[in-house]
């Protein structure tokens, strides 16, 4: 029987009446009395020394309130990498400065070079074309092997060349690796491309900012994932705010994947600003304002080796990857490619020999940062799609060569320095055969023929590590900031509950999730509680959502909680009842005593804490309030098996996707609906990149994909109806609730398994086509039959 | 976008008169230059509203059975007419229901996109585009990419389409924008075979005539078997190269006309 509340149930999402409904609340719904309104002139080159920049005539224009460029901001931060990386040889990483707005060059098409705060929006950009600009361009680095030949042109000048950093990992496993490689029986090898995206959330990044005189405190409203984040790094680094004078709001967040964790300029710019002229001021960003200053995702350029013995075990995978860093520094940049993609790379097998290099390149584009998954699909694709090569190469069946290289006991450490805590990569499998009817595509694949289309089939398992991250670890290997959450329960004197959380849900459904946790432990209907987030001023401190962390580390965090004021509300019910504390038992939201049928409800024992005038006020405070914070001691591991079935029209070669099926073990689920809502929304993104996505820049810098002219968001009719399911579960040792996370999975299993399958059809129709490259677009999968 | 007059005139005469003011510019749908204007790509003085115009509107079916299409028409009701089958298949998959509900026939003929569907059809049908001073055959029509016949001012205020015997419109869509990549628009006449491409060629819409000459003797797709455009002169972009769209060119007219008999 379905549960109907609590944990387990696939209770409605309660948030999504007001967002069905145009009841949200967006930042850009945000107008304050008396608000002025910001254009920003980016730069419409790749790379340029700015000579000049004349304000003058523009700062006449009608409406004009000012006008400010980079050098108003000389005696502010620039915006701040948050992860420090140390590469091969134990130096530090080349970490340029980055402007609030553009100083002496302009290094991608998109960097903001003046600022002009207007009566109205209109009338900035006016007076922006009335900016005279002396712009001396210069040559483009945009390829990334071009960008680290000696003597190549230098994106910044004062650093030392390309390269931010030259990552070996583990260090100390390269000599038995590459000593692996050398006497193993089969080595495949494959370079491929894991191409550019574009987040492309609903709604386009908004800042609003504010000051107010009276007390000196400044607010910023923002489109961010993590408001506390925000505070953190605009206040400490960049504008240098105290925290209590600054306050960072994120209410309603129409998506984020990733792109709306960092922190940006205009987000700077628009506090700084609003105590420049007094007054708020607002940035909305256009859809093509953002395709060119949204930090992009992905980007990696790889080569892949995988070494397998005589009998087909792999004894070792060896991969170099060019990891693009764009321009500047994005504030989770130089994690990506290497800590949360090298520690992925044994994937779910038992390779004992694992070595991982990665250069990250600046190069004049968009900075690249953390996108849906963030670098565990950069793993996964990689080795999954080598897999299948080898597989392909060998003459063996893919899942057998899978399940045979399987981890099969836990914990196990892997040889890049993780811990898996638990698993169970076969049952996922037999799940995703029995769910994708592996047996009965021979029988389809011959009903496609029969229409004159090529079917094919691809599996592959992903592991992903979520719910980042043990704060001591994470400081060790470079992070500046601790990663654990907050949550504080706020239980009112009637009875219902606020519970004030460190996470922020900008699609997730946390607000009717999370209840369900607390209604589940005190044993009361979920609608007595709300979940407040998204404000620095009425919220803990806690680290936001990424990573699929948002249960997993504040769930825990609220779990931790919501013990305490279970204890405490224990101590006040036996003071009511005249009982010992260790006889009270709580459940269905009755505090009873043992052995007795003395009871009091959930209401009578909240009241007592505010009304305390029958209460133990010797031994305990009134009200019920609590705060935990949560460290997490390990990351978590999801794992699944995913499988795609394709159809190529030969004449065409557009690719259709026929079938597409996830088996993921999330460990315990909390909201089925929402689990499964994740993994659609995960997928259909997944095979956005793997067909359709792509992000196009031209040997100068040019955007050639800047509006969905050209960029191919995935669409309802491009996406099959999927089978998820999720009822494999080895739940995570170490966290209360025992959950993994489910929000990128399915963004992470998906690409490898569609190309598979694409490569699988042409090869069952003839074509010996080893790889294609992200996304497979008809061009490229009919080019691919031709040659 | 960049400030404007806005006039709406009720009558044909009255929007002639309104274009012919500096830098007047007729607005059909707006569906192509509502964009523009946000992008402050045009800066047109005043902006000439054609939809409140009566004999701009409808549909009807004329005395030589030709369909006559109000230049204000919108691509909805072009879809919803009857009469001509192919024509109104090739409506209803332009853009989504927002773009069909605004964009008008008379704005697709006059912005002539190269990707656009409504050329193919009007080329392929030998359709007669109706201006308010004076009447072209589409043949005299298309002049390359975005540009036409159409002189300073000029407004499309029908479109006269001859119905043929049968006929088909295959779209093969550029993935992001869904325009053509390649669309092929076949129209079998008693005495001959029309055959338009749209979306393939950097000089617009073009008539194939190997394949007329072919689909006249023989309209069948096996007619087409061994007959290619040459790559050269075709669109090479992000979506696919001349080499592509060449072979598209075939295999899309094969596809129309096994759709259209
Ligand atoms: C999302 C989207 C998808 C689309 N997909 C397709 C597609 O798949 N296939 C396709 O063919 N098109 C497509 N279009 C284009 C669409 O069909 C437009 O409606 C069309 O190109 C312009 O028509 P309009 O009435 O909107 O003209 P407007 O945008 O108002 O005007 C376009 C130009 O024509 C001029 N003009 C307008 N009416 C007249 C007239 N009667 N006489 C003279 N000049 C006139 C204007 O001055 C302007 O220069 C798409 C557009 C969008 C936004």
């Amino acid at each position: 029987m379905p549960k109907d509340g609590g944990i387990g149930a696939s209770s409605k999402r309660r948030e999504d009446i007001r967002f069905l409904t145009g009841t949200g609340k967006y930042t850009d719904d945000i107008n304050i009395r008396g608000q002025a309104y910001v254009h920003f002139l980016r730069s419409d080159v790749a790379h340029a020394k700015i000579n000049g920049i004349d304000t003058s005539a523009a700062a006449a224009m009608p409406g004009v309130v000012q006008i400010f460029t980079g050098a108003d901001f000389e005696a502010v931060g620039g915006i701040p990498c948050g992860w420090e990386i140390t590469d091969r040889h134990g130096k530090a990483m080349q970490e340029p400065k980055h402007p609030v707005l553009a100083h002496g060059k302009v290094r991608h098409v998109g960097d903001p070079i003046a600022a002009v705060v207007a009566e109205s929006l209109e009338q900035a950009r006016d007076a922006a074309e009335a900016i005279e600009l002396d712009l001396e361009e210069l040559p483009a680095v945009v390829n990334m092997k071009a960008a680290l030949v000696e003597g190549a042109t230098k994106v910044h000048d004062d650093l030392d060349n390309n390269l931010c950093y030259d990552w070996g990992f583990v260090e100390e496993n390269k000599g038995a690796v590459d000593a692996a490689i050398k006497g193993a029986a089969h080595v495949t090898t494959l370079e491929l491309v894991n191409n550019r995206l574009v987040a492309n959330p609903m709604e386009p990044r908004v800042a609003v900012g504010e000051y107010d005189r009276a007390d000196g405190q400044h607010t910023l409203h923002t489109t961010s994932q993590n408001p506390h984040v925000i505070r953190l790094l605009m206040g400490a680094f960049v504008l240098g705010i105290p925290e209590h004078k600054l306050r960072v709001v994120a209410p309603d967040v129409g998506g984020g994947f990733g792109t709306k964790i960092f922190h940006y300029a205009e987000e700077a710019f628009c506090t700084f600003a609003a105590k420049a002229v007094n007054r708020p001021v607002k940035w909305t960003s256009s859809r093509s304002e953002a395709f060119m200053s949204d930090a992009h995702g992905r980007d990696h350029v790889t080569k892949i080796e995988l070494a397998l013995d005589k009998d087909n075990n792999f004894v070792a995978v060896r991969t170099e990857t060019l990891a693009n860093m764009g321009a500047y520094l994005s504030t989770f940049a130089s994690s990506v490619p290497t800590w949360l993609h090298g520690t992925l790379m044994a994937g779910n097998y038992k390779t004992p020999n694992v070595y991982v290099n990665v250069k990250a390149v600046f190069t004049n584009t968009v900075p690249v940062d953390a996108y849906r998954g963030a670098g565990r699909p950069e793993a996964t694709y990689q080795l999954e799609r080598v897999i299948d090569m080898a597989a392909r190469e060998l003459g063996v069946d893919p899942i057998a060569l899978r399940r045979q290289n399987y981890i099969t006991e836990f914990p196990y450490a892997t040889p890049v320095a993780v811990e898996y805590d638990t698993g169970d990569y076969n049952a996922t499998m037999d799940k995703l055969e029995e769910i994708a009817d592996i047996k009965g595509f021979a029988a389809r694949r011959k009903e496609s023929e029969a229409r004159g289309m090529m079917r094919g089939l691809g599996i592959n398992n992903y592991i992903e590590a979520c719910g980042i991250a043990p704060s001591n670890l994470v400081g060790q290997l470079g992070a500046r900031a601790g990663l654990y959450d907050a949550a504080t329960v706020r239980v009112n004197a009637t009875g219902s509950i606020s519970v004030m959380v460190g996470a922020h849900s900008h699609g997730q459904g946390h607000e009717t999730a999370f209840p369900q946790v607390v209604a589940e432990m005190l044993g009361i209907d979920e609608s007595m509680i709300d979940i407040v987030h998204g404000d620095t001023s009425k919220i803990p401190f806690g680290m936001g959502t990424y990573g699929s962390r948002s249960l997993a580390v504040c769930g825990s965090a609220m779990v931790r909680a919501t013990e305490k004021i279970i204890n405490k509300a224990k101590k006040i019910a036996a003071h009511l009842m005249e009982a010992s504390e260790a006889d009270i038992e709580l459940k269905d939201g009755n505090f009873s005593v043992a052995g007795t049928d003395k009871s009091v409800a959930w209401g009578d024992v909240t009241l007592a804490a505010y009304v305390p005038h029958n209460y133990p006020l010797e031994d305990i405070e009134p009200g019920l309030e609590e705060t935990a914070f949560y460290d997490p001691a390990n990351f978590t591991y999801p794992a699944g098996a995913y499988a795609c079935e394709v159809e190529v029209d030969p004449d065409t070669g557009k690719v259709t996707i026929a079938r597409f099926a996830a088996a993921d073990d999330f460990g315990n689920v909390i909201n089925p609906m929402i689990v499964s809502g994740q993994v659609h929304g995960g997928i259909a993104q997944g095979i956005g990149q793997a067909l359709l996505e792509s992000c196009v820049y031209d040997e100068d810098g040019q955007l050639l994909s800047a509006s969905y002219m050209d960029y191919t968001m995935p669409r309802a009719d491009d996406l099959p109806f999927y089978s998820v399911d999720h009822s494999c579960q080895t739940p995570c040792t170490h966290n209360p609730l025992g959950v993994k996370g489910c929000g990128e999975a399915g963004a992470i299993g998906s690409p490898p398994s569609v190309i598979n399958a694409v490569i699988d059809a042409l090869n069952s129709g003839g074509h010996d086509v080893k790889h294609i490259d992200m996304p497979a677009t008809p061009a490229k999968v009919w080019a691919a039959m031709q040659s | 976008m960049y400030n404007f007059e806005f006039e709406k005139p009720g009558t044909l005469a009255d929007a002639v008169a309104a274009m012919s003011a500096d830098e007047a510019q007729a607005l059909g749908g707006g569906q192509t230059l509502i964009p523009t204007l946000k992008q402050r790509l045009a800066s047109p003085s005043v902006l000439v509203s054609l939809s409140g115009i009566g004999e701009m509107q409808g549909i009807c079916m004329g005395d030589q059975g030709e369909m006559c299409i109000g230049g204000s028409s919108t691509h909805a009701s072009v879809a919803a007419a009857s009469g001509y089958r192919a024509l109104s298949a090739l409506a209803g998959q332009i853009g989504d229901p927002a773009v069909r509900a605004r964009g008008t026939i008379g704005g697709s003929l006059a912005n002539n996109d190269p990707s656009a569907c409504y050329p193919a059809a009007a080329l392929a049908s030998g359709a007669t585009i109706k201006t308010n001073a004076r009447e072209i055959a589409a043949d005299d029509y298309f002049e390359g990419m975005f540009a036409t016949a159409l002189d300073e001012g000029e407004i499309i205020t029908e479109v006269r389409f001859p119905v043929p015997e049968i006929a088909h419109y295959e779209k093969f869509v550029q993935p992001a924008s869904r325009f053509a990549l390649v669309g092929v628009f076949v129209a079998k006449f008693k005495d001959g075979v029309r055959v338009a491409v749209t979306g393939a060629s950097e000089e617009g819409v073009f008539r194939w005539s190997e394949a007329e000459a072919a689909l006249s003797a023989n309209f069948a797709a096996e007619a087409l078997d061994g007959l290619t455009v040459d790559a050269e002169g075709m669109i090479g972009d992000l979506h696919g190269s001349k080499e592509y769209r060449a072979h598209l060119v075939n295999v899309i007219t094969k596809r129309a006309v096994k759709a259209a008999a």
